[in-house]
C-alpha cells in the first residue's frame, strides 16, 4: 500500500484514505460564459496525461477531507511532493527522475 | 424549550431501543463494549473563533493535527466528560458523556461558527485490551503504535468498508465511532476479528 504524505495531517498516511480528484493547476477562465469552443474545450476536456510527472489534485477523504496537491511520477507510482491546495506549482522537486 | 428534555423523552408508546442493546464481546486480550450514549457535535470555525468557542465549551479545540483535548472536568481514563476532537484544520468533532449539550453552550458563543448535533448520528464502541490495537487493525490501515498514534490521538479513517473516527483513550483503549446505521457492521467486524486476536 503506497503511503501518502497529507500536508495538513502532517503524517504519512495509506492511500486507501485518499482519492485522486484530476489535475492540479487547471485554472477557470475568469469570464467562462463568453468563452469560444475552441477555449472551453482546452480548459474542460483537455489534460496533459504526461509519462512522468503530473501535478495532480488528491483529497484525503476519509482523513481530514481537505483538498490538497501532489507531484506524483506517473512512470514510478512515486509521490514526489505533497502541498497544501492554493500553493504555487514548486519549481523543484526532490528526487525527481530517480527510479 | 428544555433540548435535553425533548431528546430523552420519545413520544408517548414509543420505545427507544438503542442500536447495539446486548452486545459485547470478549475474550482474554481483548474487550469491545458499546458506549453509553452521548451528545455530540460537528463544530465547523476559523481560527478566529477559537478563542470564544473555548470559553463557551469549556474546552479549547486543539489545533494540533489529530490532537484531542479534554475539558477540565474530564479525563482519558474512564471518567470520560467532554473531549474535542480535531478531525480537519477547522473541522472539530465534540463528544460529551456527562450528559452537558454542547449545543447549548455553543449558542452562548458569538463568534461565527457552525455547530451541527450529530449525537444520534453516530455510536461509539469502546475496544480496550492488550489486543486492540491489532483488532482495530483488522479492517483500519493506519499505523497504530504508540510512537505514532499516541494516548489521546484523533483521527477520522476507515475501518473494513466504513468510515470511523478513532480516539486513543489509553495505551490499550480506543474509543471507535461510527455512523448508526453502519454499526451493526463495526461491531460484527471487530468481534469477528477479535477471535483471531485471543
Amino acid at each position: 500500500m503506497l503511503l501518502i504524505r497529507c500536508p495538513y495531517c502532517e503524517q504519512e498516511l495509506p492511500e486507501i484514505e485518499f482519492r485522486n480528484a484530476g489535475e492540479a493547476h487547471v485554472a477557470r477562465p475568469p469570464d467562462i460564459a463568453n468563452e469560444n469552443d475552441a477555449d472551453f474545450e482546452k480548459y474542460f476536456f483537455i489534460r496533459t496525461n504526461p509519462k512522468g510527472i503530473i501535478y495532480e489534485r488528491w483529497r484525503h477523504v476519509h482523513g481530514c477531507a481537505r483538498f490538497f496537491n501532489a507531484a506524483r511520477d506517473t512512470v514510478t507510482d512515486r509521490f514526489l511532493l505533497t502541498y497544501k491546495a492554493g500553493e504555487k506549482k514548486p519549481k523543484k522537486l526532490p528526487g525527481a527522475g530517480k527510479q | 424549550m428544555d433540548r435535553a428534555a425533548v431528546r430523552e423523552t420519545p413520544a408517548e408508546g414509543v420505545t427507544r431501543t438503542f442500536v447495539l442493546e446486548g452486545r459485547s464481546g470478549k475474550n482474554s486480550r481483548v474487550t469491545i463494549e458499546p458506549a453509553a450514549p452521548a451528545y455530540r457535535i460537528s463544530l465547523r470555525a476559523p481560527a478566529e473563533s477559537l478563542a470564544s468557542l473555548s470559553r463557551a465549551l469549556g474546552v479549547k479545540p486543539p489545533e494540533q493535527p489529530m490532537g484531542s483535548a479534554y475539558a477540565k472536568s474530564g479525563d482519558f481514563a474512564g471518567k470520560g466528560g467532554r473531549v474535542a476532537l480535531w478531525l480537519g484544520p477547522d473541522e472539530w468533532l465534540v463528544i460529551d458523556t456527562q450528559g452537558n449539550d454542547p449545543m447549548v453552550d455553543c449558542a452562548r458563543a458569538k463568534a461565527l461558527h457552525s455547530a451541527v448535533d450529530i449525537s444520534h448520528r453516530q455510536v461509539a464502541i469502546d475496544v480496550s485490551g492488550a489486543g486492540a490495537a491489532d483488532v482495530l487493525n483488522a479492517g483500519c490501515p493506519r499505523d497504530l503504535s504508540l510512537a505514532v498514534f499516541p494516548v489521546g490521538s484523533a483521527a477520522r479513517t476507515v475501518l473494513g468498508k466504513i468510515e470511523i473516527v478513532l480516539l486513543r483513550t489509553g495505551e490499550e483503549a480506543f474509543r471507535v465511532e461510527c455512523w448508526r446505521s453502519f454499526s451493526d457492521y463495526a461491531f460484527t467486524f471487530l468481534a469477528e476479528a477479535a477471535r483471531d486476536v485471543s
